[in-house]
């Protein structure tokens, strides 16, 4: 009944039934991939949790999951430094813990906490975290975008060698936004790392019933962009191509574009798989792609090489899932703003009161 | 349906048979906007049209507010009547040149020669802590543009049969509901079908001793507040403002000339709003001999809204908020 668009020139990065096996990780430092198992567990958990307090109704403000898409944020944020700048959307967890933000910060932002990331002000959409060089997400569908190349130009000015990342999905590339960005970005050489995590969805519609080809990419061709197309679940394969694209842009290469091919294994927004919803999301779908996940083919490759045994994957498992277990007990008694938090952060002077 | 032909509805359910209404008498009215394929993008407003329709007439759309709002304008210059669905007011931000910029000017601009006969439906949908880009009530800013029809229905009926007056007018038209309404139920007769240009605000309940003047769901909370307040003997006038622009304010002015007390209740900022319009129009018509009070405005505090529980309910206008400053005022 539906019109199908999209010419498919993903090819095996979009089906499920391909790269489900251990990834390869030959030539990777040990540390580098304890740390990285780690932070997806981190987030893998984090996200499960707060699906549990949305369904407690603890959790009231919208939350979009990325369960599934741990890797992509993981690979990128090695590459990164605290005065890099990135931006975010409304899925944007992962991209805020990646950096290494405050696990204890988010969980009590999301409950509406004083001692969240945004002040107990935003919830699960509206992150910052400047610390450790997460500029801020919020939920309008590619706003953020230029901002990241404004963030850019002001690295460029301050000639650091600092970057900017704007983080977006599949959806936001069909924004004007989107495409005046690129344009910008790399008429001006401004370092900025694009990064469409193609999830295929928007909401609840499949991407060939949105855009003529499933391949985000072709825009950064378009602009002359350099692009690098990746597994998106397989988080070295992500890596070794934030490394090359981040290596250039800090040498003043101009932009970058790294589209991750990934899955978000909820839905849309909260804890359910939105099976029914929409032209196109069925059940095989979902548990085709979980055969994909990024967690489990590294914890495989990494057993199979000897790096760490399963004892060890478990030991790691259990410590993430006590560190998340006490940020979200604390983040339940924590104190809500108090009223006078509605009116203090309008302006970024008080001297008028309203 | 009941021998009378009249039957319960809600807000939600009168929009879809207004839509269902339009898309079976004019071939030329077609829908486009996001969430249309969704059982859930749109509440119960929406439900089923493409599998009744067609999705060549009810179109699921790329996250493109601007390309689909401006498709929409172009080709309601060619015949067709596009309604153009927004699910959060909030997003329609990106399409702001082709509603102000284009829409609202061309007939204008070009000599009364083209009229975009497009419909522009923005959807309020708050609370539920989403914050300050997913809140935004912004009838006031459209109602400032000469050139756009604005209207915001507060009823079952003015649900459906604005969205079908609006939709038949050969103006642009911004239809703005919010999702607080769609709940309401009331007893609806069959569509009744209006030129859009001959419907003013109207007077909705009559009483003596003060006028509160509201849209939308902020007229809902006055109509809940005249309750309670009738069971202290206060009798509220209440004035249904359900078209913004071109704003017809003679009825709050001749309810003001038997009350002598008025209150404008708005789910939006004061600053160059739609309360303070009201107010400023009612002042300049109404002799000061004839104000027992000075008016009052009830909007949002005048910051964006804010996601934390304890914090949504100080911002959002309560009926007890109305109810008390109604007392105030009549206790003077
Ligand atoms: C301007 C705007 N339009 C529409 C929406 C509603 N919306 C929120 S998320 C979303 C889908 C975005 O899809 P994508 O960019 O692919 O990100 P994903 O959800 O897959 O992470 C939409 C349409 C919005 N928030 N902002």
């Amino acid at each position: 009944m539906y019109p199908e668009y999209s010419v498919k020139e993903l090819g095996f990065l979009s089906d499920p039934s391909f790269h489900n096996s251990p990834i390869d990780i030959r030539g990777c430092d040990a540390d580098t991939l304890q740390h990285q198992l780690r932070m997806m567990l981190i987030i893998r958990v984090a996200e499960e949790k707060i699906a549990q307090l949305v369904i407690e109704s603890l959790a009231r403000c919208p939350c979009h999951l990325g369960i599934g898409q741990e890797a992509i944020a993981t690979g990128i944020s090695s590459f990164l430094r605290a005065t890099d700048r990135v931006f975010g959307a409304h899925r944007s967890h992962s991209h805020y813990l990646a950096l290494g933000g405050s696990i204890t910060e988010l969980m009590d932002e999301i409950l509406g906490k004083a001692s969240g990331c945004s002040k107990g002000m935003g919830g699960s959409m509206h992150l910052y975290g400047k610390e450790v060089g997460f500029a801020g997400s919020v939920p309008i569908v590619a706003g953020t975008i230029p901002l990241a190349v404004g963030a850019a130009l002001a690295a460029k000015k301050d000639g650091n060698g600092d970057i900017a990342v704007s983080y977006f999905g599949d959806g936001a590339s069909e924004e004007g936004s989107f495409h005046e960005s690129l344009n910008l970005a790399s008429s001006y050489k401004l370092p900025v790392l694009f990064v469409c995590e193609n999830n295929f969805y928007a909401s609840h519609l499949d991407i060939s019933y949105r855009q003529p080809s499933d391949r985000i990419s072709r825009f950064a061709d378009a602009h002359n962009i350099p692009v690098e197309l990746v597994d998106g679940n397989d988080v070295v394969a992500v890596a070794n191509a934030a490394r090359r694209l981040t290596t250039a842009m800090r040498e003043g290469q101009g932009p970058g574009f790294l589209e991750a091919v990934t899955y978000r294994w909820r839905g849309h927004v909260g804890p359910d798989e939105n099976i029914d919803v929409g032209v196109r999301r069925k059940v095989e779908d979902i548990d085709a792609w979980k055969k994909r996940d990024p967690i489990r083919r590294l914890a495989d490759a990494m057993v199979a090489a000897g790096i760490m045994d399963n004892n060890a994957f478990k030991a790691v498992q259990t410590d993430v899932e006590t560190e998340i277990s006490i940020a979200v007990e604390n983040a339940r008694t924590a104190p809500y703003p108090g009223n006078n938090a509605l009116t203090d952060y309008v302006f970024a002077s008080l001297e008028r009161p309203l | 349906m009941s021998v009378s032909g009249l039957k319960r509805s809600t807000y939600g359910e009168a929009i879809l048979e207004g839509f269902t209404y339009l898309l079976e008498n004019h071939e030329e009215v077609f829908v486009i906007g996001q969430g249309l394929w969704s059982p859930w993008y749109v509440g119960s407003s929406m439900t089923d049209l493409d599998k009744k329709f067609g999705i060549e007439r009810v179109m699921d759309s790329p996250v493109s507010e601007l390309a689909c709002t401006g498709a929409a304008v172009g080709a309601s210059l060619f015949g067709y009547r596009p309604i153009v669905v927004h699910p959060r007011m909030d997003f329609m931000l990106y399409a702001m040149d082709p509603i102000v910029n284009q829409a609202a000017k061309w007939s204008h601009m070009l000599g009364g020669q083209a009229h975009p006969a497009v419909t522009i439906r923005g959807i309020i949908n708050r609370g539920g802590e989403q914050g300050a880009q997913h809140s935004q009530a912004l009838h006031s800013w459209f109602a400032h543009i000469p050139g756009l029809r604005v209207v915001m229905p507060a009823t079952v009926e003015d649900a459906r049969d604005l969205l079908i007056a609006g939709t038949l007018c050969d103006d642009p038209v911004i239809y703005i509901d919010d999702r607080w309404l769609y709940h309401i139920e009331e007893d609806l007769s069959p569509p009744r079908i209006h030129d859009l240009a001959s419907l003013g605000n109207i007077v909705r309940r009559e009483g003596k001793d003060i006028t509160l003047a509201a849209s939308s769901y902020s007229f809902h909370q006055c109509q809940q507040a005249a309750d309670e307040l009738a069971k202290e003997g206060i009798d509220c006038e209440l004035v249904d403002l359900r078209i913004l622009n071109p704003l017809d304010i003679d009825p709050v002015i001749e309810s003001v000339q038997k009350t002598g007390n008025l209150i404008v209740v708005d789910g939006g900022w004061q600053t160059c709003g739609l309360a303070s319009e009201v107010v400023a129009g009612t002042c300049v018509a109404v002799d000061p001999s004839v104000w027992s009070n000075p008016p009052v405005r009830i909007n949002l505090p005048a910051t964006p809204a804010p996601t934390s529980k304890p914090l949504e309910e100080l911002y959002y206008i309560n009926t007890e908020e109305i109810i008390t400053a109604v007392r105030t005022m009549l206790e003077k």
